[in-house]
């Protein structure tokens, strides 16, 4: 194929990673940046959100846009729910204690995995797309649901971006995040906010999940490598840093298209990875972001 | 042949073979007799490492269906040496080092007679140590081409299916008159994939075929579109291994690439086990060949060994389990377990295995096997086995999707996948 | 002070006799096991010397254990190594790139060095992958039984034989066992704690915390690195999961069942461990046969349970509650 659409379908791709990435990873750095808790089990979170639209879509009978739109409502709700109970039963009494929390969210992630072995069993399933265009360019084919997903994954962060810093609960989230004490001086139920903040973390995750669905399948080990992406977002993007955030998301997901076009695979997976640590630790508070606290 | 037959034919001759084993024992002397009269109630413990958990699980629980169904025929039909068997299964985890220690588990705590099952390469060549040490016979079903590169040691055996190296091999000659001469290749970057990265282009260098481009997909890779415009134009046939869970997302991502054009597709079944071929999105797969083990789908040829062993397994005649049409067997591979249970049997028979300390007859009466004839207890086909490289070879089945259904078009040969051997077991000491 | 000493080093001399004794009275499978534990036991008093006494939670620290399998594997597999050669090898192999990813890790702290730990250990386990044609990758390399002997004069040691193995895990074990014991008391290791406690005010006294840190951090992969060495030695295989995030989880997880910043605690955590996985193995199948239940989902389980109740492990609680001398 020629170098030019050669390019363009590595970027389409890129942008497809993109934004998918961008929404798991926001959660990550969403609970990160007002928890100061990097929660090792938000993979498993957007694993779950996939294993779960696999059961609800195909409960549903009919044209399968109805199963998969309702696997995008509920999904996320049961997610969020897990998550909630996790917080109250595991996080909360760890005080947020940020080492601690990692340990036990990779205990987390450990338990949910099995979980999911034991009731949904070890196969790949796929969710029908609620739609199926091929979209014909001079050059190749592609697919119209994963031009889709960018563009439902655009209006999801917009729609984030507004809650954060146009409504009350933003504006609640923020001050906890600038300043828990004083947030919490102040009369805002930090506690609540906490609890709130990790099932909004982990819905993000799964909805990414479900509009992943359709395109990869429902395994419950698919979700190691998104979880390690999604550090790499946040860490470049800056922890903490929302717009860093996306804007890492889209600098990761499409140069992994590229680079893919020049390097071997896996030699350009160890360089990403190893610039990802030279970034982190020469540039802890990551590209884009401001000083981490 | 009928099930008939096979039920009573085969209990009548352990029997005897039973009742001749306690002969010998008492006839060998005083202190024999205590011991063959124990032996001859307690039963053959057979160690079942399985993948449980892990990458491997879905693999490991149509292992466990096919053994135990085989462990039912064998003990319904008089057991092994005039003894039941009885399986003990320990979980590994799809793990090499856990593998290990449960081999280890097999060999000192339980005591069984012989450990057997395994299908992933890393845990066979993590375990095979543990395994000459203990001086264990280990039966394993992995197709990998470990045991036959004689890079493991003189107790791991695969007698019950061919290994990879072997199918390779076989597939050339069709690959090169059916499908093209000029030949792509998509592998997974890790050891499965080398295998074929590496046998490949010879052999079909031997039949007036090349391969153009090779193309490693790293480990961690869950989407490929970006990999497909590396595929030459002039591209005849894409040979594709991908395995694990993103298999489907391959295969649908190469068709929305391609649309209704593009190269022939052949590939390995191995990327879609367990996964049923009718899911959405794998249309695309319409027309294009596969390699099976053992056909997935029940053809109209099929033998009536054939039939009364998917009978006894369990499996509908769309290789599905008889309890839920959407729970789909890993057909092309299982077949292992249940032949590979055979020639143990076969192989204790002939070494009138008593007990542990018959393990090293054991080694050399299986061995000392040739060949396997189709039947009750080789549904498959019929095999040759190289005692020195400890590994059989059987015929191979290439299929067409066609209608939902994978269709058997063409078999091999068995000399179609024979290799020169790369070294000899028996050299080394037991 | 002498008294605590006292006691101290006798319980230390204890443990090894006891473990002496033990080839001799354990059954078969559970001497086996043990070998196996004492060569892993050693990997968490490495680890344990970073995480316990120096307060650095990393999360990359297969990447020190597979540097010695691989230090020691590959030569002994390619160029046909002996024993000791093969078992330097694997420890320079760790201990040099200890010494280089502390170099750039320690700059960072707290979650910032625990995720560039992973991510180097990350960047490690693929490298496996990309000189598959070396490595053979997630298959691994088998080391010949003959190979793994050591030839003194006429005699031949055989590392395979169950007695001898588990002599020479035992070996490795009390010589780091007894290392970190000295360490751990010496000024060094009191500086340690130090850091761990406060690094401002360790620094403000006067002490280099870099330079002390980067010498835990050498020293900690150092004795991975040996044990990665002799697990490959005694018992043959190399493969890349030995490299993979999940056996930079295990030390974590033996040293906080065990008791972080207790010279014994690596030990009673690894062996605990061990049964508890094993164990559950035997109650799961009887009680819950249709449950897939993996080790994995043990080890997730022990570890919340671990850190919500007992975030000392059981020798840190015993010595709160009763033995203030335990080291």
């Amino acid at each position: 194929m020629a170098f030019g659409p050669h390019l363009i379908l590595a970027t389409l791709e890129g942008l497809v990673t993109s934004a998918v990435l961008a929404l798991m990873a926001l959660g990550l750095s969403l609970v990160f940046g007002v928890m100061r808790v990097v929660n090792v089990a938000h993979g498993e979170f957007y694993m779950l959100g996939a294993v779960l639209a696999w059961a609800i879509a195909s409960a549903f009978g009919g044209h399968p846009s109805i199963g998969f739109l309702a696997a995008l409502v509920i999904s996320p709700l049961i997610v969020g729910g897990v998550a909630l109970v996790a917080d109250r039963l595991v996080l909360k009494r760890l005080d947020y204690n940020p080492e601690a929390t990692i340990v036990a969210t990779i205990g987390l992630l450990y338990i949910l995995q099995q979980v999911a072995l034991t009731f949904y069993g070890p196969e790949a399933r796929p969710v029908q797309a609620p739609f199926t265009y091929r979209v014909s360019l001079p050059w190749f084919g592609y697919s119209g649901y994963k031009l889709a997903v960018i563009g439902a994954s655009i209006l999801l962060l917009l729609a984030t971006w507004f809650v954060l810093s146009r409504t009350r609960i933003g504006m609640i989230m923020r001050a906890t995040q600038y300043d828990s004490e004083t947030a919490q001086a102040f009369g805002i139920p930090v506690g609540r906010v906490y609890t709130g903040v990790f099932a909004v973390g982990a819905m993000l995750a799964a909805v990414a999940a479900v509009l992943i669905v359709p395109i990869s399948q429902a395994h419950y080990l698919m979700g190691r490598d998104p979880l390690l992406l999604s550090f790499i977002v946040v860490i470049i993007g800056g922890l903490g840093s929302l717009r860093g955030t996306v804007v890492a998301a889209l600098l990761i997901g499409v140069s992994d298209g590229i680079i893919s076009v020049f390097f071997s695979p896996t030699l350009a997976k160890i360089i990403a990875t190893f610039v990802v640590a030279m970034v982190l630790v020469f540039r802890p508070q990551g590209l884009f972001g401001t000083a981490a606290r | 042949m009928t099930s008939s037959i096979f039920g009573k034919k085969i209990s009548r001759r352990s029997t005897l073979k039973g009742l001749g084993a306690a002969a010998t024992g008492i006839v060998a002397g005083p202190g024999f007799v205590r011991y063959a009269q124990a032996q001859s109630s307690a039963p053959i413990k057979i160690g079942f490492q399985a993948h449980r958990t892990g990458i491997g699980a879905a693999y490991g629980r149509w292992y466990e269906k096919t053994t135990n169904a085989a462990i039912k025929a064998i003990n319904d039909a008089g057991g092994i040496n005039g003894r039941m068997v009885e399986v003990i299964v320990e979980d590994d985890g799809t793990d090499p080092g856990r593998g290990a220690e449960i081999v280890g588990k097999f060999a000192t705590q339980y005591k069984v007679d012989v450990a057997y099952g395994t299908l992933f390469s890393h845990v066979v060549i993590g375990s095979a140590p543990v395994a000459g040490e203990m001086k264990l016979p280990y039966f394993v079903v992995s197709e990998g081409h470990h045991v036959a590169s004689t890079k493991l040691n003189r107790y791991v055996f695969q007698p019950g299916i061919t290994d990879v190296k072997s199918q390779i091999q076989a597939m050339a000659p069709w690959i090169s008159a059916y499908a093209g001469k000029k030949v792509t290749q998509i592998f997974p970057d890790f050891a499965f994939g080398y295998d074929h990265r590496d046998y490949l282009p010879p052999a079909l260098k031997a039949q007036g075929a090349d391969v153009i481009a090779q193309i490693a997909i790293p480990p961690t890779e869950s989407s490929f579109t970006k990999y497909f415009p590396q595929i030459p134009a002039d591209t005849d046939v894409i040979y594709h291994v991908m395995v694990g869970p993103a298999v489907l997302t391959f295969v649908k991502e190469l068709g929305e690439f391609y649309g209704g054009s593009g190269p022939k597709l052949f590939g390995f079944i191995d990327s879609l086990e367990a996964v049923d071929i009718n899911s959405p999105g794998l249309e695309f797969l319409n027309g294009s060949h596969f390699w099976e083990g053992a056909p997935r789908y029940a053809q109209d040829n099929d033998t009536d060994a054939m039939k009364a062993y998917r009978a006894a397994v369990g499996i509908d005649e769309n290789g599905a389990s008889v309890d839920d049409p959407k729970d789909v067997s890993t057909a092309a591979h299982m077949f292992g377990c249940w032949e590979t249970l055979y020639v143990i049997k076969k192989a204790m028979e002939n070494a009138d295995y008593k007990g542990p300390e018959d393990r090293g007859k054991l080694v050399e009466a299986t061995e000392a096997l040739t060949e396997f004839a189709e039947g009750p207890e080789h549904p498959q086909g019929p095999k040759t086995f190289n005692g020195k490289i400890h590994q059989c070879f059987g015929i191979q089945n290439i299929s067409v999707v066609e209608d939902g259904k994978l269709k058997v078009v063409h078999k091999t040969t068995i000399e179609d996948g024979l290799y020169e051997p790369e070294g000899d077991y028996t050299t080394q000491p037991l | 002070m002498t008294g605590r000493d006292g006691k101290a080093i006798a319980l230390h001399g204890g443990v090894i006799a006891a473990l002496f004794a033990l080839n001799f009275v354990l059954p078969e499978y559970h001497h086996g096991v043990l070998a196996r534990v004492l060569v892993l036991a050693v990997f968490a008093m490495g680890y344990n010397l970073l995480f316990g006494y120096a307060g650095l939670l990393s999360l990359g620290h297969a990447m020190f254990f597979a540097a010695g399998l691989y230090g020691a594997g590959l030569p002994m597999y390619h160029f046909g190594w002996g024993v000791l050669a093969a078992f330097l090898s694997g420890l320079s192999a760790a201990t040099i790139l200890a010494f280089v990813i502390g170099m750039l890790a320690l700059r960072t702290k707290g979650v910032a060095f625990m995720i560039v730990t992973m991510m180097f250990a990350q960047v490690g386990y693929l490298l496996v992958y990309y000189f598959g044609s070396w490595t053979r990758g997630d298959e691994g390399l088998v080391i010949q039984q003959h190979a793994r002997a050591i030839e003194i004069g006429a005699t031949t040691l055989d590392l395979t034989e169950p007695t001898t193995r588990y002599m020479t895990a035992l070996f490795l074990f009390s010589v780091v066992l007894l290392v970190t014991f000295a360490l751990v008391r010496s000024s060094f290791g009191r500086v340690l704690i130090a850091i761990r406690e406060n690094e401002e005010r360790t620094r403000m006294l006067g002490y280099d915390t870099f330079a002390n840190k980067l010498v835990a951090m050498v020293a900690s992969g150092a004795i991975c690195g040996a044990a990665g060495a002799a697990y490959l030695i005694l018992f043959g295989y190399v493969g890349s999961t030995f490299a993979s995030i999940q056996y930079s989880i295990l030390p974590l997880l033996w040293v906080l069942l065990g008791g972080a910043s207790t010279t014994l605690g690596p030990l009673v955590g690894t062996v605990l461990m061990f049964y508890l996985i094993d164990g559950s193995g035997d109650l799961l199948k009887t009680y819950a046969p249709g449950w897939n239940i993996s080790h994995l989902g043990i080890v997730g389980a022990a570890l919340i349970i671990l850190v919500l109740f007992f975030p000392k492990g059981i020798l840190g609680t015993i010595r709160d509650r009763w033995a203030r001398w335990l080291p």
